[in-house]
């Protein structure tokens, strides 16, 4: 097989593409869960809520993390690397004595987890937490 | 209905008006997330508790909209303001159109 200089640039880009294609169509699951939950208003970086997650997680199935955000209306927690980013939503009632909540999760492998809180003046901030897992969850 | 789905709650008896109280929750549950294949290669289809509402005298504390990501045997810790005496309702809600319910009561002294 005769490789001109055109014919290999054409091939690493065809690669290129199929390499990158699973990982955008990921990252689009997530930014369409981000927009459904925020109807497209800006999500701030930092402060005002606090997420707290193992930083090695031997066993995928069952992730302890707890999210706290004080004033929040309601929290979503998201896992960038799962066949469905969606871990839940949830929702405070006027008892609520503090907008945090404790539950566990399922991760597919290591990956980044994703905590946005609504706030009551309805702005959204945003943590994020890099989880190793050594066992996914999601069975084959 | 799933088998053998037993709510489990943790909520103290007495409290001081006002005061504030951690409740911790389980259920059993299989939580099966529709991806999963059994041992012939046909998917398991999605059975999961898809809602959770923890009410205090009609009054909502918490309401968890649950994705397959929730672990078996989902739990729950948070916290709840007790302004009076009464009864903490909780309600879990299976795919399959079951509701789970369990009340504790408590007495403000």
């Amino acid at each position: 097989m005769n490789l001109t200089r055109r014919g290999t640039f054409a091939l690493g880009a065809g690669f290129a593409a199929l390499t990158l294609l699973p990982a955008t169509g990921a990252r689009a699951a997530v930014e369409d869960s981000i927009a459904a939950f925020t109807g497209g208003a800006e999500v701030a970086d930092g402060a005002g809520i606090t997420l707290t997650t193992p930083e090695i997680a031997e066993n995928g199935n069952t992730v302890p993390v707890s999210v706290a955000a004080p004033g929040a209306v309601s929290i979503m927690i998201l896992a960038t690397g799962n066949p469905n980013p969606d871990v839940g939503i949830f929702t405070f009632g006027p008892l609520a004595a503090s907008q945090a909540a404790s539950t566990r999760i399922r991760l597919a492998g290591t990956q980044d987890v994703v905590a946005i809180a609504k706030m009551a003046d309805g702005s959204f901030v945003r943590a994020v937490n890099t989880v190793k897992v050594t066992i996914g969850g999601c069975g084959g | 209905m799933a088998e053998d789905v037993k709510p489990r709650v943790r909520v103290p008896k007495t409290a001081a008006a006002g005061e504030t109280i951690v409740i911790k929750t389980l259920i059993n549950h299989v939580m099966e997330s529709g991806q999963r294949k059994d041992s012939s290669g046909n998917p398991i289809p999605r059975q999961i508790i898809n809602r959770f509402t923890c009410e205090f005298n009609g009054q909502m504390v918490l309401d968890v909209t649950l994705e397959p990501a929730i672990s078996t045997n989902p739990y729950f810790e948070f916290e709840a303001v007790v302004p009076e005496s009464g009864e903490f309702k909780f309600t879990w809600y299976d795919d399959d159109g079951s509701v789970y319910e369990t009340t504790e009561a408590i007495t403000v002294g």
